[in-house]
């Protein structure tokens, strides 16, 4: 069975979110998804300063197999992406949820984080 | 529906994650197929292909009947038993059936391997054909087929292979299959690696498999079988060339033996492509940039017209995008390609991109 940390949120595509202390939220894949698309070998990573909303595809990343859209989780606009992947993309596979974080947006609004799934729901999810 | 070939135990064991291949459950890899890539470039890699089609054609005038069968002349290979040849099956309209590699062992026999996806097809075609030479055609579905690649393959594959197998195999040159006992070794594959392929009995298949691991030779999924064969410049069937495509179009020309007067299925459809004047050529690409070249993806070339890539992954060897491509006869030196809905440019190379672990572009 995959690993689904208990404290993050996560969407049916697959991203989870960390709601952080400074009140930004932290997007990435989850460990399910990086076995899904296997070695990772590029990320284009979002513009920062750029607004999204919910459910919009923003940024993609590919493996050697396939290229898979991310989207965004919730209403927000990007404030920092994870420089780190440019040269080190396999970050994903290795640290899902930690080093291979992709990018982090101020959210529009923080309630919407109460419409994603919590890690009971998600890992539900994965057995259907 | 979907069949396993008599390692598939051995590939669950070995940790391998299962997809369905041409209806056949088969490994496309063990963990890292980037790894497993690396691995076969730089010491020793084990595939399972029993899904291949194993057939063995004789009668007395098989030689003619291939020399009718098959675009490239067998002629080139039967002065040298054991030798392997490459060839494309073609049909009327000089389109691929399938591509196969035959063994000639002797005048009255030649062994054929085709590809598993073409398998009913390619049995009905050439049994059909063979009908008015008197060659029969068997299928060796009893036999199980393990590729052995890497600069390392041939000194650990011979480690532990059967005693009987062990001096006939050492001696193999380069392209050249023969049997010892029932099992049948060629120093041939798919990867730009030396190597051998290996039929054997399926019975001692699994215990082969596991001593194969143990002399250090590990198991490789399908998924850097298609990196390795991509970076070697290697055709894939059903990708890069099928039924609607001529050779001459991609990059196959090598292989049509046409300087004689050899009458052979498709013949008449290459001469008059010939006649005509090529539209379109095959050619390698590496990406300048970031990003993953895939097949089908369009090329643009300015003004000379469009094009399509026919294969492209991320190379593990070299670290970045390459791909097989179908593209004008006028393109020269660069291309663009629509990846995403934005154009980025490609370099156009010849191939191979990588043999022998060496860099070739």
């Amino acid at each position: 069975m995959s690993n689904i940390p208990e404290e993050m949120k996560y969407t049916a595509s697959h991203e989870w979110v960390r709601l952080n202390d400074d009140g930004t939220v932290s997007v990435g894949i989850t460990e399910h998804a990086q076995e899904l698309l296997g070695d990772i070998v590029f990320v284009e990573t979002p513009e920062i300063d750029t607004e999204f909303a919910a459910e919009e595809a923003c940024c993609v990343v590919e493996s050697v197999k396939a290229a898979s859209d991310i989207y965004m989780p919730i209403s927000g606009e990007v404030v920092d992406t994870n420089a780190e992947l440019t040269d080190t993309p396999e970050m994903i596979n290795s640290s899902p949820y930690d080093d291979g974080w992709i990018f982090k947006i101020k959210p529009s609004n923080e309630d919407e984080l109460e419409g994603l799934m919590d890690a009971q729901a998600y890992e539900d999810s994965l057995e259907d | 529906m979907s069949q396993q070939t008599i390692l598939y135990d051995k590939h669950v064991q070995y940790g391998a994650k299962i997809v369905d291949f041409a209806g056949w459950q088969m490994p496309i890899n063990y963990g890292s197929q980037m790894e497993e890539h690396k691995q076969v470039r730089a010491d020793a890699g084990m595939f399972d292909v029993s899904h291949m089609v194993v057939l063995d054609l004789e009668g007395d005038k098989v030689v003619d009947f291939l020399k009718y069968l098959l675009a490239n002349d067998v002629s080139k290979v039967t002065t040298s038993p054991g030798k392997a040849l490459y060839s494309c099956m073609l049909n009327e309209r000089g389109g691929v059936i399938d591509d196969l590699i035959v063994y000639y062992l002797n005048d009255q026999w030649f062994r054929m391997v085709v590809n598993a996806a073409t398998r009913e097809k390619d049995i009905a075609w050439i049994s059909q054909q063979a009908e008015a030479y008197g060659v029969s055609v068997k299928e060796g579905s009893t036999l199980a087929m393990i590729a052995v690649q890497g600069p390392n393959a041939i000194a650990k594959a011979l480690s532990v292979m059967p005693d009987g197998c062990q001096q006939v195999a050492a001696e193999l040159k380069r392209f050249v299959g023969q049997p010892c006992g029932d099992w049948f070794v060629g120093r041939t594959g798919y990867t730009g690696e030396d190597g051998f392929e290996i039929m054997l009995p399926e019975t001692e298949a699994a215990a082969f498999w596991d001593k194969l691991a143990e002399a250090g030779v590990k198991p490789i999924g399908l998924g850097a079988r298609d990196t390795l064969r991509l970076e070697a410049g290697m055709n894939l069937y059903g990708t890069d060339m099928d039924e609607d495509t001529s050779p001459l179009q991609a990059g196959l020309g090598w292989t049509i033996a046409m300087k004689d007067e050899r009458d052979f299925i498709g013949r008449a459809a290459l001469a008059a492509e010939k006649e005509a004047g090529p539209v379109m050529k095959f050619v390698g690409l590496v990406l300048e940039g970031k990003g993953v070249l895939r097949g089908h993806q369009k090329i643009i070339v300015d003004g000379a017209g469009q094009g399509e890539i026919t294969s492209g992954t991320f190379s593990p060897s070299m670290g970045v995008a390459i791909a097989m491509a179908r593209v004008p006869v006028q393109t020269t030196d660069r291309v663009q390609v629509e990846m995403r809905g934005k154009l980025v440019d490609a370099k156009v190379v010849k191939v191979p991109f990588v043999r022998e672990g060496q860099l070739c572009v």
